[in-house]
């Protein structure tokens, strides 16, 4: 069941303007042609489409912008970006979207949230992405054990995955963790959300 | 020119087939590529998709790198490598995102970065697509191919300095040199799922299999990608795809590199090629056909 | 002088803020003054018969209003000066409300810079001197610009008046695009058959010479007095001797030439009619696809022809005709569509213009009215109609709506289904825009009667799906979802531009144009068919999108301009022109080259090269007066004394 919308009480004008802001695109220009959703290839499994998420962010409807399971959905494949009519960079205000929601800890998709810090980890403890790592790391975090079991046999036989992390030399790895460290540091200094 | 060269972690882990055909043709064709040292992950989609400076951050630290080695242009393989150093060098041409980047950097970044291109375009730049004819041992003629280059790698357009951002055409005139028919590959740009086969494999399942359903239909005898992403998600994960597409595919889904490889006569093995899980025996196998024939 | 002042309230619109009788109180102090008040509204009746009763009762030679803007009402109240006996360039206007009143909120502010606008206006009103007008004579006849339906009506319109026209065709037919459809919403009327007659018509009228295949070289002269000349083009055939019986084409070996008149759905003969009701009825050969024209062989055309009407060796013709006005129709083309590589970029056959889809529907097209896929001739089954391309897209340069094609997209999807009764046609849109007679009841008509599925939402990406059909990739944005429809043929709604050339015209002619080569009317809502050069108007689609019914609304408003215009033997100039004092001039003859009108030319005095204005071209820009490096060329009315003066009225404060 929805509430009812009541734009008197919930819109938020302070909001699209942190939008355009942080994005730098002009959400008025939109006008809802919807050719972003025309061509998104990820919108199968939105909760809502982008001009929908675009249209909430025109009324200043955070909740409904920031709560949607969509911006953790974009695949950043800028489709969007490069069809609008109105020359929007809409993947840009997507990424912002998600920014904002992330710091707020406002999550709708942890899997997804779950995999990249996986993969963060990697990095953080490497300096270079390690695959099997990421995957492992991210079993234990989504609790899905049987991820991807199906491919198993053929990277086992066709060595696809580097079973030994790839350790930056010459302490590449130590700088990136303290890249990681920093980063970290000044979220909980700025009381957002690493 | 001077170049550096930035392998993206991919090239350690599931595309070594990329980096040995890559190395391969480069070094056929006289380009040297020489890994840069010490570098780091670029931080791929979950370091953009977390924080843009965090992503900027793992970025300058390699552009950092390849501007204090003296290199004028630094070459990837990888799009997604190419899309994130080339967004970090864009944005840190403004001083305040600049200061908050340097801040999480052991040492500031150097002022000026080398100008960061694919290796597909450092190829092209290196060796004139006409003279590319002049090094075939094994024309390509009788091959029928559709050029697949994934949503990263044209757009957007004033970023990645890659043509036509709905119809970027370089790899087809690379493989037409080598004697490859090109079909007019209309999903060439389509995205194929990305990263989300681990979180969300329905997404990557139902865009991979649109892609190679379209290759099949039009009767390419293989996919030619330029993506390490790209590929496992079209060849490892072929199978997935085929359910979501409710199809059956054989589709062999090769580097573009690998293909350049094969028609300037280097063996499969140098090339990598027994890491592909459709195999590509196929289309060796029409190459000797086609060969006996003229 | 004895100089009146009348400080405007214009209701509260200055009087809001500024104090108007103080203005007024304040100028009395200025030089000459001897009369200042403040009417509530001077331009009304009342406040015109104060101006009047003013003038005798004070014994004004000299007026300064301070009201609005001079656009609207400068000549209302030189009329008005004039009645009472003044000359109506004694007349001065200060601009206290657009200048002063709408842009400022501080009283003592604005009240102080009024007072200075009208100061100003004082010091220039003190050097002004009276200005007669020159009259000349009026040629009575008209060109116009463009046969199609605009054009066509403003001819038969202007003709019927008892007012000689020359109709200038760039095409071997007049019809314009209105000739290519096949039927024409909301009534879905034939085309051709109401527009067929309108085109006789042009054929037999007395007063009508017509010009087809021709082209307007160039133009000089003022209103009343044009000379223009016009290049025929060379078309091979003595139009003279040709019958249109057609021979010609039925035999011509060059039978893959692409067929323009048919958007080139099909192929025709290098020699050929457009279509059967053409006007006129004449053969054309095309030089760049005749066989005797490119390689000097064939000659089938010459031997066939039973009149002998055929020239290979025919040459363009350029004829001087002289008119006292001007009416360009120059119509649309249709924007290139090609920059939508997402629909193909016109690499898919069955992938259309909205305007070559008509002509699969029409019989006189190049299926016989049949509509079937350009590709491989089969009957589609599933059409998709995609609007607004190239309209409402700034990605691509093109902000504006084309007006029209709502109207068109829903009259081919109802024929659609007539010509296909087991067809189903999907229409994506943005908005319906059917705001003419008759015009929202049959886009309903579409949807109600004949089921027509109209999807909100644009098309993001058009491809082929390998077995012969495109997919379509669109969203309904009703239904939050993208949607995605297999279509056998895909028509899509091309936005327009100013016709081809219309810019080079636009120069010619002098008159302004947007940034898409649409031609600017003088005012959007009250001269929409005049311009700001004298004697050249606009119809049809020439000045922005319309409809049919809007182009022949505007052919008929020119001619009412051109016979309001030729019902006078002599025009008026406005004395408001460039003098030369010819004891300056030293005969460099910049300002010959600098002038955009042509308006000045040398003359010889006593034995030395001179400047002389030719005062009805002249139409007072000043850039010759700015240009002179002797300051001897001076605008009347806008001279550097009078310049001066306002600069020194407000400096020296």
């Amino acid at each position: 069941m929805n509430d009812d919308i009541n734009l008197s009480r919930m819109r938020d004008a302070a909001f699209t303007e942190d939008v355009e802001a942080q994005s730098g695109q002009k959400v008025s220009d939109c006008y809802q042609c919807g050719n972003c959703t025309a061509g998104c290839p990820a919108g199968f499994v939105y909760d809502r489409q982008v001009n929908q998420i675009v249209r909430a962010v025109q009324l200043g409807l955070k909740d409904e912008a920031l709560g949607s399971r969509s911006v953790w959905m974009c695949l950043s494949c800028s489709t969007c970006s490069l069809r609008c009519p109105n020359n929007i960079d809409v993947a840009a205000v997507m990424e912002t979207l998600r920014h904002m929601a992330r710091r707020e800890n406002r999550v709708a998709a942890p899997k997804v949230e779950n995999f990249w810090f996986s993969f963060l980890d990697t990095v953080r403890a490497f300096g270079r992405a390690y695959e099997i790592g990421t995957m492992a790391l991210y079993m234990l975090r989504s609790l899905r054990i049987f991820t991807d079991l199906d491919l198993a046999p053929v990277v086992f036989k066709k060595k696809k995955l580097g079973f030994m992390p790839h350790v930056v030399p010459h302490g590449g790895a130590a700088a990136v963790a303290r890249i990681m460290r920093r980063y970290k540091e000044r979220a909980v200094h700025e009381r957002v959300r690493p | 020119m001077t170049y550096a060269y930035y392998p993206g972690c991919s090239a350690k882990g599931s595309s070594t087939d990329y980096e040995k055909s890559t190395q391969a043709v480069c070094d056929f064709l006289g380009l040297t590529l020489v890994e840069m040292p010490d570098w780091n992950c670029c931080g791929s989609t979950p370091a953009h998709a977390v924080d843009t400076e965090l992503s900027a951050a793992l970025c300058a630290r390699n552009l950092d790198i390849a501007a204090r080695q003296g290199a004028e242009m630094l070459l990837t393989p990888c799009p997604s490598c190419l899309s994130n150093l080339k967004h970090a060098a864009n944005r840190l041409e403004k001083p305040e995102f600049r200061a908050r980047v340097d801040a999480l950097l052991d040492n500031p970044a150097a002022g000026n970065f080398p100008a960061v291109t694919s290796v597909m375009q450092g190829i092209a730049a290196h060796c004139d697509v006409n003279d590319i004819a002049k090094h075939i041992r094994k024309n390509l003629k009788g091959l029928k191919l559709a050029a697949y280059y994934g949503c990263l790698m044209s757009r957007p357009a004033e970023l990645m300095d890659f043509g036509d951002p709905e119809n970027p055409s370089l790899m087809e005139n690379l493989l037409a040199a080598c004697g490859a028919e090109m079909l007019d590959f209309p999903l060439k740009t389509a995205c194929c799922g990305a990263s989300y086969g681990i979180p969300e494999r329905a997404v990557t399942a139902r865009l991979s299999g649109r892609i190679l359903k379209l290759a099949a239909c039009m009767q390419a005898d293989a996919v030619a990608v330029a993506c390490p992403l790209c590929q496992m998600n079209l060849d490892l994960r072929q199978p997935q795809a085929a359910k979501a597409a409710d199809a059956f595919f054989n589709m062999p889904v090769l580097y573009f590199t690998q293909i350049m490889g094969l028609a300037f006569g280097l063996s499969p093995a140098a090339l990598g090629l027994e890491k592909l899980r459709v195999s590509a025996d196929s289309l060796l196998r029409k190459l000797e056909a086609e060969g006996g024939k003229s | 002088m004895r100089i009146g002042i009348f400080i405007c309230h214009c209701g509260s619109n200055i009087a809001g803020t500024v104090d108007c009788a103080r203005v007024a109180e304040i100028s009395t102090g200025f030089p000459d003054v001897v009369y200042a008040t403040d009417p509530v509204y001077t331009c009304a009746e009342p406040g015109q018969a104060a101006i009047e009763a003013a003038i005798h009762d004070h014994r004004l030679d000299g007026v300064v209003v301070a009201s609005c803007s001079p656009r609207m009402h400068e000549p209302t109240f030189r009329r008005t000066v004039e009645r009472a006996g003044l000359n109506r360039y004694l007349f001065e206007m200060a601009n206290i409300r657009e200048h002063v009143s709408w842009i400022g909120k501080d009283r003592d502010a604005n009240t102080n810079k009024a007072a200075e606008l009208v100061k100003m206006a004082v010091a220039k009103l003190r050097n002004n001197r009276p200005l007669l007008a020159k009259s000349f004579e009026v040629n009575k006849k008209v060109l116009i610009v463009g046969g199609g339906v605009a054009g066509i009506q403003a001819a038969l319109d202007c003709a019927d008046g008892g007012v000689p026209v020359i109709l200038l065709e760039r095409e071997s037919t007049i019809g314009g695009k209105m000739a290519k459809l096949d039927k024409t919403f909301p009534t879905v009327d034939c085309s051709a058959c109401i527009l067929g007659p309108k085109m006789v018509d042009v054929a037999q009228h007395p007063n009508i010479t017509l010009y087809a295949y021709s082209e307007l070289e160039d133009i000089s002269g003022y209103i009343g007095n044009f000379t223009v000349k016009i290049r025929k083009r060379a078309t091979y055939v003595n139009w003279e001797k040709c019958t249109g019986c057609g021979a010609c084409s039925e035999k011509c070996p060059s039978k893959k030439t692409p067929d323009t008149f048919n958007e080139l759905t099909g192929v025709t003969t290098a020699i050929n009619i457009p279509f059967p009701q053409a006007i006129p009825k004449k053969a054309v050969i095309s030089a760049e696809h005749c066989r005797q024209l490119t390689k000097g062989k064939c000659g089938v055309c010459a031997k066939i022809c039973p009149t002998g009407a055929v020239v290979y060796d025919m040459q363009d013709d350029v004829v001087t005709e002289e008119v006292g006005c001007i009416i360009a129709a120059t119509g649309y083309d249709l924007m290139d569509w090609t920059v939508y590589r997402e629909y193909g970029g016109g690499q898919y056959p069955d992938v259309i213009t909205s305007l070559q889809y008509e002509r699969l529907l029409s019989t006189s097209g190049p299926t016989g009215g049949h509509i079937r896929r350009p590709s491989d001739g089969l009957e589609p089954k599933h059409i998709v109609f995609i609007q607004c391309v190239g309209s409402r897209d700034k990605s691509v340069g093109r902000p504006y709506c084309s007006g029209f094609c709502c109207m068109y997209t829903a009259k081919q999807a109802v024929l659609t289904k007539d010509h296909l009764p087991f067809s189903q046609s999907y229409v994506f849109y943005m908005d319906i825009r059917a705001p003419g007679k008759l015009y929202d009841e049959f886009t309903r008509r579409a949807v109600e009667e004949y089921g027509v599925e109209y999807i909100r939402g644009r098309v993001s990406a058009v491809y082929p799906d390998g077995e012969g059909a495109y997919v379509v990739m669109g969203v309904d944005t009703l239904l939050g979802r993208s949607v995605e429809i297999k279509a056998d043929i895909v028509v899509l709604a091309v936005g327009i531009e100013a016709s081809r050339g219309a810019a080079a015209l636009a120069e010619k002619l002098r008159i302004s144009y947007d940034n898409y080569g649409f031609f600017m009317e003088s005012h959007v809502k009250l001269k929409p068919v005049e311009t700001n050069t004298a004697g050249v108007f606009l119809a049809g689609v020439c000045q922005g999108a319309k409809d049919i019914p809007a182009s022949v609304a505007q052919g008929s408003a020119t001619a009412a301009k051109v016979l309001a215009l030729f019902a006078r033997d002599r025009l008026e100039n406005d004395p408001q022109t460039a003098q030369v004092d010819t004891r300056r001039c030293v005969g460099c003859g910049k300002c010959i080259r600098c002038c955009p009108f042509g308006a000045l030319k040398e003359t010889t005095i006593r034995g030395e090269i001179k400047a002389d204005v030719i005062e009805t071209v002249c139409q007072g820009c000043g850039l010759c007066t700015t240009t002179c490096p002797q300051g001897a060329v001076q605008l009347s009315h806008a001279t550097d004394n009078q310049i001066l003066a306002e600069v020194n009225a407000l400096c020296r404060c």
